[in-house]
């Protein structure tokens, strides 16, 4: 009997196994990682200094463990270059495996942003444990981070950075952070909680060039320290308004995109995400994608909450009950405790007009349509506390 | 008093401090808290998921 194959051990691939394995214990499931296949929970890599953990204190299972916790064979370092649909095989490390079923849980690749200059390469984005870990080596000796972009990710660095006693530089383009999910009056709050515990903002504005800042130890030249010394560890940012910035490491947080290529190759339908109708079905038969690689009926969501939900419906759809995934309100919590955050976004393309109250210490946003319902919130600061009581009254994204 | 830490999202419920503005009084012991409960960052279930115990 040939396997249940998920490829990717992130929270969608691992979340599945383990709904499917409290409905089916027996069925042959194999997980297929590029990775080293820890489990970990991939929203603490924004808040591990905060909570005063190592990279490796964050991962909960080994790959072995998780085998046998999940009863399933697990493939690490190992890599699918291709899938061919109608054979139900794989190509991976350059053998065939046969397939009964197959769910993608590819993730999502982090953007990288066009940048100049000698020391461009040296950006460093997280997406995953293993980014994580180099990033915590780099920082080790760091006095100063520059973040690139002031979205979820990017402000929770920042407020985890700051409470490591880093001094933290964000540029972005946009006029408040969190521009895509908060109106401005919420963003611009945030912003405030984030200055007071001493973020610098460098708002409407791009980074154009990141160069080695010239500071070099006793025995090299200038930008050409190989040494661990350090001293050469600086970093000269230019902005699009021709400033400039001194910085130790550059983190780029501008946003993900979801790992398409893989599926598109195959010739399944790829929109901004690998397209699956409500039972996380993708266009070819016996096979399925969920979490950040995925597009659920119009809907790419790369947040866990969406996730969890789509990897409970479809555990249930391959133990034999076809269920379509419910997204409920979904609120997202962005943990930057500074200044906490919580929205509900409307959903794309309502019209509606948000409604907004500043009590002390706080924002309040409510976002209503044509008719006057309540269909997304912002909560912030003293307000966080009301979100689910907010959450009740919004309807379902999909019912 | 115990610390327990859910596995999906690394949220930590400390049963000494509660969530009282979810309704639950410090000093809550997990076991008492109601299956129909989730967690408040992923949404994950009590009754459908485990948090380990970590402290």
């Amino acid at each position: 009997m040939h396997p249940i194959i998920i490829i990717g051990s992130g929270l969608a691939g691992y979340s599945l196994a383990r709904e499917f394995r409290k409905l089916d214990k027996d069925t042959p499931l194999r997980i297929i990682t590029a990775d080293d296949g820890r489990a970990y929970p991939k929203p603490m890599l924004s808040n591990a200094l905060t909570s005063g953990k190592q990279p490796e204190q964050l991962a909960t299972a080994d790959a072995v463990q998780m085998s046998v916790q999940l009863n399933a064979v697990i493939d690490t370092h190992a890599r699918v270059t291709a899938i061919d649909t109608a054979q139900h095989t794989l190509t991976v490390n350059g053998k065939d495996i046969h397939y009964a079923r197959l769910v993608l849980a590819l993730g999502a690749d982090v953007i990288r942003l066009p940048m100049q200059g000698d020391a461009a390469d040296a950006v460093m984005s997280i997406n995953d444990l293993a980014d994580y870990t180099r990033f915590r080596q780099i920082i080790s000796g760091a006095k100063n981070v520059a973040i690139i972009g002031a979205g979820l990710i990017g402000c929770e660095f920042a407020n985890d950075l700051r409470n490591a006693g880093m001094t933290v530089d964000v540029i972005a383009p946009s006029k408040a952070p969190l521009e895509r999910l908060l109106p401005e009056t919420a963003g611009r709050a945030l912003q405030q909680g984030l200055t007071d515990l001493g973020v610098n903002w460098h708002l409407e504005k791009t980074v154009t060039h990141v160069n080695h800042g010239g500071r070099s130890c006793a025995s090299c030249a200038p930008g050409t320290c190989t040494s661990m010394c350090g001293a050469d560890n600086a970093y000269r940012l230019t902005l699009s308004d021709g400033s400039t910035l001194e910085t130790d490491a550059v983190l780029s947080c501008v946003g993900l995109r979801s790992r398409t290529a893989l599926a598109q190759a195959a010739g399944l339908q790829v929109h901004h995400g690998i397209v699956v109708n409500r039972l996380l079905a993708a266009s070819a038969p016996d096979v399925y994608a969920l979490g950040d690689c995925a597009e659920v009926d119009g809907l790419v969501l790369l947040y866990v909450m969406p996730l969890m939900n789509a990897a409970r419906a479809l555990a249930k759809t391959l133990a034999g009950q076809p269920t379509p995934v419910v997204y409920p309100a979904m609120p997202v919590v962005i943990k930057t405790p500074a200044h906490p955050v919580v929205v509900s976004p409307p959903p794309l393309g309502i019209a509606g007009e948000w409604r907004i109250e500043t009590p002390e210490g706080g924002v309040r946003a409510l976002f209503f349509d044509a008719q006057s319902k309540l269909r997304g919130f912002a909560v912030t600061g003293s307000m966080v506390g009301e979100k689910n009581a907010l959450a009740k009254e919004i309807p379902a994204l999909l019912q | 008093m115990q610390k327990w830490q859910c596995i999906v999202c690394g949220f930590i419920y400390d049963e000494s401090v509660g969530m009282p503005e979810d309704g639950i009084a410090a000093g809550t012991r997990w076991t008492d808290i109601p299956d129909n409960w989730a967690c408040p960052d992923c949404g994950v279930e009590k009754a459908d998921f485990e948090m380990i115990k970590i402290a």
